[in-house]
Parts: C-alpha cells; sequence; structure tokens
C-alpha cells in the first residue's frame, strides 16, 4: 500500500488503484455522515477534487491522488458514511481509476514513511 | 495570545482521554474516545455528563435584602418576567440591546434571598460590565469562579443522581434547590440544553472532580463533548448564542417571543421598560422582517452554518441565511435552522441552498427535528 501527504491510501488490485483515506484521517475527521462521490468514468487530473466527504465536525475535499479515470467508485458509502470509520482501508475505499502508468506510485511513500510522515 | 482557561475538571478530560479544543477562552473537550456520533446518541439512550463550567454563574444579591428588588432591577436589562419567578424556579431569558437585538442568552433562578445567572461563556465578561452598569444601585453583582458546572442529561440523568441526592426525583422542569454532599453545597436545577430530560449542577471547584467520577460511576453515564452537545441542542431546536442569536437578531425574530411573558408584553401591568422594547413589542404584534425556522434538506448533505439559502433554483438574491447545520444522530438526517422572510416560513415550504456551487433543496420543517422529553 502506497500513501499520500493528503492522508490517503492507494493499493493496486487487478490493475486498478483503490483509494481511500487513512486510519489517521478518519479519526482525526471524526465520523462521517455524508459522501458524495465522483461519475464513474470520470477522467481526472491529480490534485483535482473529486470526493466531497463530511463529518460531523466539516466538510472536507478528497483529491485525485495521481491522474487517471474513475471507473468504479464505492456506492455503500453514500448509505452508510459510517464504513469509513469503521474499516478505512478495507470496506471504507472511496474509488477505483485506471492509470495509464502504474509506475507514478513509485515515489509515494510505503507504510513506514507515513507513520513517521504522521508522527 | 492570552492562555486558554481551564476548568476545574479540565485533567479529568485529559485523562478520560478527551480532544480539548479552544472554547470561548477555556481549553474543553471536543470529544472523548466514544466519538461525537456515539455520545450524542448515548446521551439520547442513557445519560451524558457535560462539563459546562466554562459558563458564567453570577449572583444577584439585592442590596434591600428583597430578592423582589433584584427582580425588578434585572427586569430593566430582559424582556421576561422575573418578578414573578417564585423561589426554588428557574426561566429561561435574554439580555436585549436598545435595538432589540439579543446580547446574550441565559438562565435566571430565583434562589431565595438571590437570583442566579447562568451566561454563556463566550459572553460572560461583557454581560457582567452591562449588570454592573445598570444593576450596581440596587444588587450586589458577583461572577462566582470557584463553582464548576456540570450537566447531567438523558433518561437515566435522574436515576444516577438520584444515587446521590434523592430528593431530585421530586424535581419538575425548571425547579432550582440546594443539596448539602459531601461535595459541598450542590445547586440543582432541572434543566439542560440537549432536549432531554436532566440537571445542571452547580458545585464547588473542589468537589467538582469527586461529583463527576461519582456520577460517570453510575449506570449508563458517560462523559459528553461539545461537539455532541452542539447535535443535541440543534435536534431539540434550541438557539447558540453567536450562531443562531446575537445583536442582529430580535427575539420575535429568533422565535423566542414565549419568554416574553404577557406582563412583560403590551398591556401588560409591566409592559416594556427593557432595552429595545420598542421594537420588540411591535414586532410582536405586526410581525418581524425575518423568522428562524427548521429546514430538513433532502438529500444527506449537511447544510452548516453561513449557507445562503435562495426562493428557487435562478433566484439572485438570497432570502435568508443558514445559522445552525448538522448532521442528527438520532434523527438520522442532516438538519439546520436559520432566517428567511416571513412569506417562506410556512412549514412545506421548498427552498434551496446554495451548497458547493450547487442549489439544493431542502424544507421548511417545524422546530425542534426532535421533542423534547422533559420532565414537566
Amino acid at each position: 500500500m502506497k500513501f499520500t501527504e493528503e492522508h490517503e491510501w492507494l493499493r493496486v488490485e487487478d490493475d486498478l488503484v483503490v483509494v481511500g483515506i487513512t486510519e489517521h484521517a478518519a479519526e482525526q475527521l471524526g465520523d462521517l455522515v455524508f459522501v458524495e462521490l465522483p461519475e464513474e468514468g470520470r477522467v481526472v487530473v491529480k490534485d483535482e477534487e473529486v470526493v466531497v466527504i463530511e463529518s460531523v465536525k466539516a466538510a472536507s475535499d478528497i483529491m485525485a491522488p495521481v491522474d487517471g479515470e474513475i471507473v468504479e467508485t464505492n456506492d455503500a458509502l453514500i448509505d452508510n458514511p459510517s464504513l469509513v470509520n469503521e474499516d478505512a482501508t478495507g470496506n471504507g475505499w472511496f474509488f477505483k481509476m485506471k492509470l495509464e502508468d502504474l509506475s507514478v506510485m513509485d515515489d509515494m511513500m510505503d507504510e513506514d514513511a507515513y507513520l513517521k510522515f504522521i508522527s | 495570545m492570552t492562555e486558554l482557561r481551564k476548568t476545574a475538571l479540565h485533567g479529568k478530560h485529559v485523562e478520560l482521554g478527551a480532544r480539548m479544543v479552544p472554547f470561548a477562552g477555556y481549553e474543553m473537550p471536543v470529544q472523548y474516545p466514544m466519538g461525537v456520533m456515539k455520545e450524542h446518541l448515548h446521551c439520547r439512550a442513557a445519560a451524558g455528563l457535560f462539563d459546562v463550567s466554562h459558563m458564567g454563574q453570577v449572583t444577584l444579591r439585592p442590596r434591600s435584602g428583597d430578592v423582589a428588588d433584584a427582580a425588578r432591577a434585572l427586569e430593566r436589562l430582559v424582556p421576561v418576567d422575573v418578578l414573578g419567578l417564585k423561589e426554588g424556579r428557574q426561566r429561561y431569558a435574554m439580555f436585549t440591546d436598545d435595538g432589540g437585538g439579543i446580547l446574550d442568552d441565559l438562565m435566571v433562578a430565583n434562589r431565595g434571598d438571590h437570583l442566579l445567572l447562568v451566561v454563556n461563556a463566550g459572553c460572560k465578561e461583557a454581560d457582567i460590565a452591562h449588570l454592573r452598569a445598570h444593576l450596581t444601585d440596587d444588587c450586589e453583582i458577583e461572577e462566582l469562579t470557584d463553582r464548576a458546572l456540570i450537566a447531567l442529561q438523558g433518561p437515566a440523568a435522574e436515576d444516577a443522581l438520584a444515587g446521590l441526592v434523592p430528593q431530585v426525583r421530586a424535581m419538575r422542569f425548571m425547579d432550582v434547590i440546594t443539596a448539602d454532599t459531601l461535595f459541598g453545597p450542590l445547586w440543582i436545577s432541572r434543566s439542560g440544553y440537549t432536549g432531554e430530560d436532566g440537571f445542571e449542577v452547580s458545585v464547588p471547584n473542589a468537589g467538582a472532580v469527586g461529583l463527576t467520577e461519582s456520577l460517570l460511576a453510575m449506570d449508563g453515564v458517560e462523559p459528553i463533548g461539545l461537539g455532541a452537545r452542539d447535535s443535541l441542542r440543534l435536534e431539540a431546536g434550541l438557539c447558540l448564542y453567536g450562531s443562531d442569536i446575537d445583536r442582529t437578531t430580535t427575539p420575535i425574530e429568533a422565535g423566542l417571543g414565549w419568554a416574553i411573558q404577557k406582563v412583560r408584553r403590551t398591556d401588560g401591568d409591566r409592559a416594556g421598560g427593557f432595552p429595545g422594547a420598542d421594537t420588540i413589542l411591535e414586532q410582536m404584534q405586526t410581525g418581524a422582517p425575518r423568522t428562524r425556522v427548521g429546514l430538513s434538506p433532502d438529500g444527506r448533505a449537511p447544510m452548516r452554518a453561513g449557507t445562503p439559502l435562495f426562493r428557487d433554483e435562478d433566484q439572485a438574491d438570497p432570502i435568508g441565511t443558514i445559522t445552525s447545520g448538522a448532521f442528527g444522530p438520532s434523527i438520522e438526517r442532516p438538519m439546520s435552522m436559520g432566517y428567511v422572510t416571513p412569506d417562506l416560513a410556512e412549514p412545506g415550504t421548498t427552498l434551496f441552498a446554495e451548497v458547493r456551487g450547487k442549489r439544493l433543496p431542502l424544507k421548511v420543517v417545524d422546530l425542534p427535528f426532535r421533542s423534547a422529553t422533559f420532565k414537566r
């Protein structure tokens, strides 16, 4: 799994990249009450706002961590945003992306580096 | 930057694992490890303990020795019937300014030989200066910095507090008593700001930790932070000073006309005589230019304070603004309050809020979002 400084995680599954937010981020945000997901098929560029989340405290934007196409979204979050708090790196994923070149992830933080980053 | 103040329970909050945040000049617990959502639901299902010691506790002692003189004096600053407030009873009030705006909202209790006011943390210095400027001839005004204030709210609150102070079972909503305990003399009111039955307990600072530990040891009592306090009061349709009410809103616009008893209204025996009476009493008879309403978003997206409201999807100028908004854990949907023009205040009216550049529909609804469970 790879990590960004925006507290997103990326995991390669069947040539696609699954994206979510880290447990640390979910804990800091507090209980999520609303998630607005992008349309499937949308082509996005790195740092474009793709997901809106609202916690009990405030609204935040989730950015695309890399360039690519959104091919699938986790619609279960619409009715049950708390999945993100319960299982941030599992059932709480946000979307899957198709990338032209997976090697763009090579420079991202691994788990050790991310844990150092947040400590 | 001035250092944040700490309540007598600060160390206890830290020990309980609270996340502490600056609030009205104090470092206060916004949530405990349970989290805002579960804390909210717990308070409605069992009992929640809140540290509200940042609020101001102020006594007005009549120089004459007759509490009626303190009541008459206070009536010069608030539009409510203080003189008619019986010993051992409490009432909601607000300080108004000359334009009819609200300087603060507060609770007033008649404690026999004096009045006890509980005012908002963010306003207390201004409130006390206001009281000193206008009431010094009639009252001795003292801020009690040697007392903490704990709210115990929810259906299990009575059983929990009665374990320490059995006489609270006989109290009704807005009753006030004094009880001598090993934590010192407790000043207890059957009130709160969550829409739940419950109590607010003023305790000497020296006894605050002991009282808190004893209450937390009772069945069903958990500590609750400011985060859940906000969603609880909003579900109950209660105003937050600085958000839903302030100097730009009159009690009538805010829908708080019920707090102005008949005796202070036009044709009452003690009509007017408070700051802004002309404006407030006229609005009471002829209507206000805007009114506070409950708002229920159609979708799941919370619509928060500051969000502009529109008559339709295309209208250029807003007809109002949201002043509070959050997700309601008990009603399981988002909820907001805000001000709209009177023609759009009818429950069922569809309006539009502009959220992230999009006009999203919401409906005007009756307040509260969730009915109160007071023991009347």
